[in-house]
């Protein structure tokens, strides 16, 4: 009979901190390249803002992927309805947007993302309904369904609202920026850090500190395991699967923003940057996706100051770069 | 026999290729102008570039975005070197043979890459690839003409100014238009052949039985990884050499013609709505979609016009030529539900065991 110490703890798994140390190397080794330190500090807030918006566009797709084995083409879709949100939401707001108080700003701001947040989830749940669900477990005609929904809705909204360019000019209290000694640091890039932030950190709560988190985390590592004790996963899937669009629709009106235009093709050029993120974090890992993001948007910060021409293709060579040393991605969550 | 063993079975589709295939063969003694001429040149470059797609969804199951980015190496290699070595037979066959090899290799590196993991992977890896190259070609100038693209001239025989024949019997006039868009039926008739004897090889087959079951077919004793990458990079040959027919026809390349990812997406419509793994939908697929696509939007302007005129603003939107695209999306998510062999699976009699 062997004694088992139910005092003792469980074994710990030991967490990984060798990704995590590259975004801060990469800032580190980019310093003395930049030169100065006002433009090393703006570049870099710059990276960060853009990689706290791609991750919150790519962090649904990758927690869908490795909850469910689904990896959704038409996820930019839903980056552009939520640019289109925006346009739609401010427009009777011009008052309050056009304000130079920051309070009256955010009185429409958050309102509108909270719209663009429900209108993408629920966009998601009608399209998990119509599309994805009948083809689970078919890699092939996932991957040709979901593109042709990305097809479908690009055209839908070129069809309501016009091929044309929609501006989408900032609320007055975010124009501009703050001088911070000699470096500028834009206003609406620091409320995007924030958001970013914001948006990590309730993932990580709730995957890390809640029973549905624990119950999703379990659906990543093994699906069929949560179903056999009694949860159901597929209505957990679909949950999953309307956060990861609202946050797709949060970072698309996030976008938009920074861009200050919304235009339907959002959808399809941000689909290719949150691949390149997902793979390089490990398909399922929303930690490896939040490092991912901002190591890309670091990158080509970085690259787009010292060598523009370079900066054209330091996305593609960071994934090779990655993939080159952990053919998995910094995280390897799933074992597929 | 010149089909491979592997004919069209079905008496309508047989019917229908014969159609299709003798219209486009007379195609510039049927229909004189240039707008058809164009018509009939993109169904023949659409024909090869769909089948050799075909090659890697229909019979290796596999998905990839990186094909207009072959067709793009093709069309470029064409076009940089006629543009920088003059109009000769011996840079046009510099210019195929460099995009070969070219196409080749960049196959055989994301193969190698990124093959070995499941189909998800590779489509990810292969759309960034291919958006990365996109990128590149439009920025690199000095080399592609950036945005503007090249324009070139192609040798003697094969401008339009040159005559064969001048007004011979029943009145043809045989110009170096004519002869480009020979030159251009040929090739894709030879490379379609060659494609449908791929298929039916040994080799083919257990592309097949690896699209079925890739553990049994491990299991058999056949490297998956082996056939997968050799198919891919077949399949990319085969696109650079619709490529450069493409860039010869056009005589100008640029990222729009060649690059551009709604040439992915035309791709696919084709190769879904005309049926995967069978070959020959990509020839009836082409035919229709090009068809369509030149002759079905003046249809969709009409009623664009009427639903305008009488007052339907808003549903006139989606009836405007522009979004023809909205259109073939659904037809395309409704095939892919309903007939995922495509038209040519429908017409397709069940072979007889």
């Amino acid at each position: 009979m062997s004694a088992i110490d139910t005092g003792a703890a469980l074994p710990q798994q030991k967490t990984d901190y060798i990704p995590v140390l590259l975004p801060i190397a990469l800032a580190l080794l980019a310093f003395p390249l930049v030169g100065s330190f006002s433009t090393w500090t703006t570049l870099t807030l710059a990276g960060l803002a853009m990689g706290m918006m791609i991750f919150a566009m790519a962090s649904g797709l990758t927690l869908v992927f490795g909850l469910m084995d689904v990896m959704n083409f038409g996820h930019g879709a839903f980056v552009a309805v939520g640019a289109y949100v925006a346009v739609v939401a401010f427009a009777p707001m011009g008052a309050l947007m056009q304000s130079p108080s920051l309070a009256a700003n955010l009185m429409a701001l958050i309102p509108a993302m909270l719209l663009a947040m429900i209108v993408t989830g629920v966009a998601g749940y009608v399209f998990e309904r119509l599309l994805v669900r009948p083809v689970y477990g078919q890699h092939l005609k996932q991957i040709l369904i979901t593109m042709g929904g990305l097809i479908v809705i690009e055209q839908l909204l070129y069809a309501t609202f016009g091929p044309q360019l929609n501006p989408l000019p900032l609320p007055a209290a975010l124009r501009g920026s703050i001088p911070l000694g000699a470096a500028a640091i834009e206003k609406y890039r620091l409320l995007a850090v924030v958001v970013g932030l914001i948006v990590f950190l309730a993932l990580q709560f709730t995957l890390t500190r809640t029973k549905l988190g624990l119950l999703i985390r379990a659906g990543v590592e093994n699906g069929e395991m949560v179903e056999a004790l009694g949860y159901r996963i597929r209505r957990l899937f679909i949950g999953v699967f309307m956060a990861g669009s609202a946050l797709a629709g949060l970072g698309g009106l996030m976008w938009a923003l920074y861009r200050e235009q919304a235009h339907a093709s959002i959808g399809g050029e941000m689909m290719v940057t949150t691949f390149i993120v997902i793979i390089i974090g490990g398909l399922g890992s929303v930690g490896g996706c939040f490092i991912g993001s901002i190591l890309l948007a670091l990158l080509a910060n970085y690259a787009g100051f010292l060598a523009p021409k370079v900066a054209l293709i330091s996305n593609i060579a960071l994934m090779v770069a990655v993939l080159l040393w952990r053919p998995r991605g910094l995280y390897p969550v799933t074992s597929r | 026999m010149i089909l491979s063993g592997n004919p069209p079975r079905g008496k309508l589709l047989t019917a229908l290729l014969i159609l299709v295939v003798v219209v486009l063969a007379l195609a510039p003694f049927l229909f004189p102008g240039s707008k058809p001429a164009n018509v009939a040149a993109k169904i023949c470059v659409f024909a090869l570039l769909v089948a050799s797609y075909d090659l890697l969804l229909g019979y290796a199951g596999i998905v990839s975005f990186a094909h207009t980015m072959f067709f793009g190496i093709g069309a470029y290699g064409i076009a940089i070197t006629l543009y920088a070595l003059g109009p000769s037979w011996g840079a046009m066959a510099l210019g195929l043979g460099a995009a070969v090899v070219v196409a080749a290799v960049f196959a055989l590196a994301i193969g190698l890459f990124s093959l070995r993991v499941q189909t998800i992977f590779f489509a990810m890896v292969t759309l960034a690839v291919a958006s990365a190259f996109a990128v590149l070609a439009s920025q690199l100038s000095w080399l592609t003409g950036g945005e503007d693209g090249r324009t070139f001239r192609v040798p003697e025989v094969l401008r339009p100014g040159f005559r064969l024949i001048e007004n011979g019997p029943f009145g043809i006039t045989i110009s170096g238009r004519t002869l480009s868009y020979y030159l251009v039926f040929c090739s894709v008739v030879v490379l379609f052949l060659v494609m449908l004897r791929i298929v039916e090889s040994p080799f083919g087959r257990v592309l097949q039985a690896i699209r079925e079951n890739p553990f049994r077919a491990e299991a058999l004793g056949y490297r998956i990884i082996y056939h997968r990458t050799l198919a891919n990079v077949l399949a990319a040959v085969f696109a650079a050499c619709a490529g450069a027919l493409n860039a010869l026809w056009l005589r100008y390349t640029g990222p729009d013609t060649s690059l551009s990812f709604n040439i992915m997406i035309d791709i696919l419509l084709i190769v879904v709505i005309g049926g995967m793994g069978t070959l020959y939908g990509a020839i009836i697929g082409a035919a229709l979609f090009v068809l369509a696509e030149n002759y079905l939007q003046t249809l969709m302007g009409a009623a664009f016009g009427a639903l305008n005129a009488s007052g339907a603003g808003f549903v006139a939107n989606f009836f405007n030529p522009d979004r023809w695209l909205l259109w073939l999306g659904i037809l395309f998510i409704l095939s892919v539900y309903f007939f995922p062999t495509g038209i040519v699976g429908k017409l397709r009699a069940e072979p007889k065991s």
